[in-house]
Parts: C-alpha cells; sequence; structure tokens
C-alpha cells in the first residue's frame, strides 16, 4: 500500500495540483482567481508530462562528453509549446478580465450575474 | 509543385497572411486580402478532393522527416470533406461580411479582427490535416484563442462574459485532450495517430490508457459541446459578432466532431472504443437528451440568435446519435448530418446577420413584420427552416432520411423519437415565420437601415447551396461513404 | 520610482547584463536549455523593469508599440518564410536539410533562423501586452 504512493509520487502531486487547479477554476467567484486556478491546472499537466520523461539514471537531455544516458527530450519539447499555449490563454484571459471590470465595475462573478438578472 | 505540397499549402497560406494581414494599414485592404485568401484555400482544397479521389490517400512529411519522428499530415476522404466544407464555408462568409463587420467592430480593430479571423481558420485548416496527436492540440489551441478574441469583439458588453467563460471551459477541455495525449504517449512512446493505432493491441488492457480514452472524450464532448457540456454555446453563439458566428456555427463544433472521428476510429479503434470501452452506451443517453432538451428549451428563446444556438445543440445531438449506433450507415448519416447543417446553419446565421444590420437587434419582439421591408432575407430564413425541419428538397430531408435509416436497423423507438424531435423543431421555426409574416411592423423596422447586396447574395448562396445538396447529394453520400468505409473496416 | 537611488542604480547595472543575457539563451538554444521563447521573455522585461522605473512613456521612445507590433509580425513571417524556402529549394516545408550546401549546416542555420523568429515574436508581443495593460483607458 505504502508503495503505491512511493513509488508513483510524481502522479499523486501532479493529480493533486489538477483537483486543486479545478476547484479553484469551479468554486471561486473573482474572475482573476479563476484564471489562476487555471494555471494552476495546466502546471500539473506539465509536471506530469515531464516526470514522465525522466529515464532512470538519466541526466538532463543536453548531449555531452561523459554521460551516456540522457532522459527523453520529446517531452520537454512539447511542455515548451504547452506553456507558450498557456501564457498566450492567460494574456487573453486577463485581457478580458480588464475589459468586464472597465464595463460592469467589478469582477466578481456572482454580481456580473446580478447586475445581467436585473437588466433582463 | 503546387500539387505536391498541397497539404502544407492548405494550412500554411492562411498563417503566412494573417501576420500580413496585421500590417495592412486599411479595412477594406484587410477584407481583401482575407477574402482572397480564403477563396485560395478553398481551391487548394478542391485540389485536394480532386488528389484524393485520384491517389487514395496523401501524405506529407513536415521537414523530411519520416514518420513517426517527426509530424506528417495526412489527407483521406474525410479530412478532405471537412477541409472543403471549411474553406467554402470561410470564403462565402467572408464575401459577405463586410457591411457587417463595418457596423458591428470598431474602425482601430478591424485588420485584428481579419487577423484573428485567419488564425481560426489556420488553426480549424490544420486540426483536419495533421496525423500528430500533439499537432492537434496546437492547431486546436491556436483556432480557440483566436474564437475567444473574436467573440469578445461583440456589440454587447455580455459579449466579454460569453468569451470569458468560452475561454475558461475550452482550456480545460483542451488541457484534457493534452494530458489524453500525455497518457497515451507515456504508453506507447510515439504521438503519429497511426502508429498509436497499431501499438494499441499491445497496451490496451492498461489503466492509464482506459484513463487517457476518459480524458480524450471529456475534452472532445467539451468541445463538441455535446450535453451536459454545452454551457458555453449558447451565450458564446449569440453574443458574438454576427459575422463570426455564421463562422463558428458552421465550423467549430464540425470540426470537433472530426476530432471524435479521428481519435476514436482511427486512434483507439473501432472494437476498442465502442465494444471494450462502450462509447456507444455513454453516447446513446447524452445525444437523446442533447436533442430533446436542446429543442425544447429553443422554443420558449427571445432572442433568435439564441434559438439557433439551442438548434445546433440538438443537431449535434443527431450527429452524435449517428455514432453511437456502432453501425457504419450511422456513420455515414452523422457526416452526411455533418456536411449539411454546416450549410443550413450557416444560412440561417447569415439571414440572421442581415436582420441585424438592418434593425440592430435580433430580438424576437423588435422582428415583427419584417418580412415586409426584407423580403429577401425572410424568403431565406423560411427555406432554411424548412431544411432545418427536414422537409424535402432540402438537404435537412437527406440528414434525416440518413439518420431514421440508421436508426431502423437497431431500434424502431429511437426512430419515432428522431422523427418526434423533428416536429419540435416545427414549432421553433414557425413561432419565428409566424412573427416575421403575420404580424404588424413595429417602427424601427419602418426605419431600418437596407442591407447590402452583397450579404443577401451570400445569405441566398448558402441557402441554395442546402437546397442543392439536398437534390443532388452525390458528392456528401460518397465522400462520406468512402471515409466510413475507411474508420470502421 | 526612478527617485529611489538603489532601485535606479541597481538596474541601470542589470538591465544591459539582461539584454546580453537574453541573447546568450537565444543563440545556445540548440547547445544547452534556452531557445527563443526563453531569451524573447527575458528581453522584453528588461524592457518592462526599464518601463516600471522610468514610466512608459519614457519606454515607448525606446520601443514603440507599433514597433513591438511590426516586429510581432515579422517574427511569424521569418519562421514561415523559412519554411516556405524549404518549399522553394526542392524540399517539404521547413525543409532544413536544403537551405545550405549540406544538411548539417542546413540544419544549424534552420534552427538559428526559426528561432531568432520565435524570440523576435516572443519578446514584441510581451512587451505589446504591457504596453496594452497599462495604456488601458478605465
Amino acid at each position: 500500500m505504502m508503495s503505491l504512493i512511493t513509488d508513483l509520487y510524481a502522479y499523486w502531486i501532479s493529480v493533486l495540483l489538477m483537483m486543486v487547479g479545478l476547484y479553484i477554476v469551479i468554486d471561486h467567484n473573482n474572475l482573476f482567481k479563476k484564471l489562476i486556478g487555471l494555471n494552476i491546472f495546466q502546471t500539473s499537466v506539465f509536471i506530469l508530462f515531464i516526470s514522465m520523461g525522466k529515464v532512470d539514471q538519466g541526466t538532463a537531455p543536453i548531449l555531452k562528453e561523459g554521460f551516456e544516458t540522457f532522459s527523453n527530450p520529446l517531452p520537454h519539447v512539447l511542455i515548451l509549446t504547452a506553456i507558450v499555449v498557456s501564457i498566450a490563454t492567460t494574456a487573453v484571459g486577463l485581457a478580458l478580465v480588464v475589459s468586464i471590470n472597465k464595463y460592469y465595475k467589478t469582477i466578481n462573478e456572482s454580481e456580473i450575474q446580478a447586475i445581467e438578472r436585473e437588466e433582463a | 509543385m503546387i500539387l505536391m505540397h498541397t497539404p502544407a499549402l492548405q494550412v500554411i497560406i492562411p498563417l503566412i497572411a494573417a501576420p500580413l494581414c496585421c500590417l495592412l494599414p486599411k479595412s477594406r485592404l484587410a477584407w481583401l486580402f482575407t477574402t482572397l485568401v480564403s477563396f485560395s484555400t478553398f481551391a487548394i482544397s478542391v485540389l485536394l478532393v480532386w488528389q484524393v479521389h485520384a491517389v487514395g490517400v496523401i501524405d506529407y512529411e513536415m521537414g523530411n522527416w519520416p514518420a513517426p519522428l517527426g509530424i506528417k499530415y495526412h489527407i483521406d476522404s474525410l479530412s478532405a470533406f471537412i477541409l472543403i466544407l471549411i474553406s467554402a464555408i470561410a470564403s462565402i462568409t467572408l464575401l459577405g461580411a463586410r457591411s457587417i463587420i463595418e457596423q458591428e467592430i470598431l474602425h482601430s480593430k478591424h485588420a485584428l479582427f481579419y487577423t484573428a479571423f485567419l488564425l481560426c481558420l489556420t488553426g480549424l485548416l490544420g486540426i483536419v490535416a495533421t496525423n500528430d496527436a500533439f499537432n492537434v492540440f496546437v492547431f486546436l489551441e491556436i483556432s480557440s484563442l483566436s474564437t475567444y478574441a473574436l467573440i469578445a469583439m461583440g456589440r454587447n458588453r455580455k459579449a466579454l462574459m460569453a468569451a470569458y467563460e468560452y475561454l475558461i471551459m475550452g482550456t480545460i477541455g483542451a488541457t484534457f485532450i493534452l494530458i489524453g495525449i500525455g497518457l497515451l504517449y507515456m504508453q506507447t512512446g510515439t504521438l503519429n495517430m497511426f502508429d498509436l493505432h497499431d501499438r494499441m493491441p499491445i497496451i490496451g488492457g492498461f489503466n492509464s490508457v482506459h484513463a487517457g480514452f476518459a480524458f480524450f472524450t471529456v475534452g472532445i464532448f467539451l468541445k463538441l459541446a455535446l450535453f451536459p457540456l454545452h454551457q458555453w454555446l449558447p451565450n458564446a453563439y449569440t453574443f458574438a459578432p454576427s459575422a463570426v458566428s455564421v463562422f463558428l456555427a458552421a465550423t467549430s463544433t464540425k470540426v470537433a466532431l472530426y476530432l471524435l472521428y479521428r481519435v476514436f476510429y482511427t486512434i483507439f479503434g473501432f472494437e476498442f472504443s465502442f465494444s471494450t470501452l462502450h462509447l456507444g452506451a455513454v453516447l446513446l443517453p447524452l445525444s437523446i437528451v442533447a436533442i430533446i432538451l436542446s429543442s425544447l428549451i429553443a422554443i420558449f428563446q427571445s432572442d433568435i440568435k439564441r434559438l439557433l444556438a439551442y438548434s445546433s445543440l440538438a443537431q449535434i445531438g443527431y450527429m452524435t446519435l449517428g455514432v453511437s449506433l456502432q453501425t457504419q450507415s450511422g456513420l455515414i448519416a452523422s457526416m452526411i448530418n455533418l456536411f449539411n447543417h454546416a450549410f443550413i446553419k450557416g444560412a440561417l446565421f447569415m439571414c440572421l446577420a442581415c436582420i441585424a444590420y438592418s434593425i440592430k437587434t435580433t430580438r424576437f419582439n423588435h422582428m415583427a413584420g419584417i418580412a415586409k421591408t426584407q423580403p429577401w432575407v425572410a424568403a431565406a430564413f423560411v427555406v432554411g427552416g424548412i431544411a432545418l425541419i427536414g422537409l424535402p428538397p432540402t438537404a435537412g430531408f437527406i440528414s434525416k432520411w440518413y439518420i431514421v435509416l440508421a436508426v431502423l436497423e437497431t431500434s424502431w423507438w429511437l426512430a419515432i423519437v428522431v422523427v418526434l424531435t423533428s416536429l419540435l423543431a416545427v414549432i421553433y421555426v414557425w413561432r419565428v415565420v409566424e412573427q416575421m409574416y403575420l404580424r404588424e411592423p413595429l417602427d424601427n423596422i419602418q426605419y431600418g437601415t437596407p442591407v447590402p447586396m452583397m450579404l443577401i447574395i451570400c445569405t441566398w448562396t448558402m441557402i441554395l447551396l442546402s437546397v442543392y445538396f439536398g437534390i443532388d447529394n452525390r458528392f456528401p453520400v460518397r465522400m462520406a461513404t468512402m471515409a466510413a468505409e475507411m474508420l470502421i473496416p | 520610482m526612478k527617485k529611489n537611488p538603489i532601485l535606479r542604480e541597481t538596474s541601470h547595472l542589470l538591465i544591459p547584463a539582461i539584454l546580453l543575457f537574453a541573447l546568450y539563451v537565444q543563440f545556445h538554444g540548440d547547445y544547452g536549455p534556452g531557445g527563443g521563447f526563453q531569451a524573447g521573455v527575458i528581453f522584453a522585461s528588461a524592457i518592462i523593469l526599464y518601463a516600471l522605473l522610468h514610466g512608459v512613456k519614457r519606454a515607448e521612445q525606446v520601443v514603440s508599440l507599433n514597433l513591438a507590433k511590426t516586429c510581432a509580425a515579422c517574427g511569424l513571417l521569418l519562421y514561415a518564410g523559412v519554411g516556405v524556402f524549404g518549399i522553394l529549394w526542392g524540399g517539404n516545408y521547413l525543409d532544413f536539410n536544403v537551405l545550405a550546401h549540406d544538411p548539417i549546416h542546413g540544419q544549424h542555420w534552420g534552427i538559428l533562423l526559426i528561432e531568432l523568429g520565435v524570440g523576435l515574436t516572443v519578446a514584441s508581443v510581451v512587451l505589446a501586452i504591457f504596453y496594452a495593460f497599462t495604456k488601458f483607458k478605465k
């Protein structure tokens, strides 16, 4: 039972962060905090990918004399792309939140829904 | 030389055009440039269909790296079918949409609007053309990010909130697809779709592969807006600018459906998805609930764009119903539904774009008697509504015919459900037609702006295409049959 | 913030070093950790540090918003252009083997030019995002 946790600790951490991120997105009312939760969720996916790329006794995936075993470089490349995607998503989300603040004077989701319900 | 590189050119022409469009100073020039680029993508997709007919499949290795080391673009009958659909819709939309874009969007943002449109087109074409699982994720995010930006440019301030909610839900969906790709890569060591398919029997029993399947399912259902992951779609389609609603309604969920076909038939394989993991048992009830619930909700809407958005949710239910039947005829029915619905919904949303140009709103009460001032637009809506219900001689009839034939192979009560829900469509289409024709016009309609001829011509082009494909449906049926025979051997 | 002597002197020492480090990361991307994206972000952060210190107006005199938007477009065109070059010279899209007289030099040139395009685009986009947020009218 303990080996289930200690051998696969990377996956446990990744899933824990995934659930924390999803909970923040769902629960918080503040639009900024939702974006931070989304970022935590995406970071957990990066940890999942990178941790599975490590080869036992392998060093960093950079060619150098004296080393024979290297970690798998492909997950690193995939995660570089995914990090850029995550930053672009955060930038678009932040721009949207700033615009919402300008038009609604609040960034609290329940207040915005109350304003919309009053107008309807 | 163009013929050798058509798969790559299909994606990189709008990709190179996007930053060029960003640098253009005038709005008219940006529109002309974007329209020419989308017509050239249409020409290349016609070339691709012709080549696929001649050769069968086209493989293109990016950077001359052999698959599975490198990224490969693989065009077969299914990909060519969807590519020609997307580029045709983009071209017709852009041709007519200049006036409505100039009316609805701030002048300083026009060049950026067309840039985002080209990036969205690039992303959608790339998802269809590629054969590498991670490349699908990259193009999916390219198209999604530009879609969020496009939706946020709507007139109403609710467009911002709609774009934000779509951003949160869409990013969660795309990240779930990424987790699925990661779990599959963990077990197989490859990202090429055909290579994954070859290695699936060896690793099919592992829990991580089953978890990857589940993540793929949730991510794709979210992008497809299948019940219960559909909450982002009504707001996004309603508050987006009219031209964007036309393009998105006709293409974005169709590409997500293409992704469903690729992931569950090409990567995982037909037996694994439907027999081992019982995807049909999940899809069937969700599709039926989507059809019935969305049609019922559509009847009570007070904004016609919202009504058409809920109607789109119901039609997506029909498409996934075809997939869940687990037969070749069900898959053919689903693909024909996909093709015809793109033209029908595109045409209906274009009618609403004309109305929005004229009276600046699409609310039900404000549309009373609009048939007197805009007879062509109202007539187009009537024909589109007939196609939506599924009456001959429109393409909607062909879609419903194939669905009922496929459903009758397995159970007769499902066929009754399909026919009865088409009657629900009669209710909400008749509501709008009655309001347009049989009521007295309000003042704001008498003084409404006349709709430009180009927009009406493009609306009628899409309507006539949906009637044409109801009469001469050889092309969609042939392509769908070839694709279905390839996906379910 | 420019009144504070510690901040002023430290950043006047650091900003050139950050810019140089960004160029180092850019060009050592194929020999070690680095590459276009990281270098672009570091480059933009140097200019953002200058903007935080002396105000956005002074920073715009160094790199204006229009220059940032143009560079963003040019970086992407450079990347895609290298690919089209590959087509024109007989290979597939983004084929580096045909770019020079033999494949190894071709790969070297290809990676260098592509990372340059990525670095240019990322630096200008991050800077443009910063300008957009600071100049947003409430």
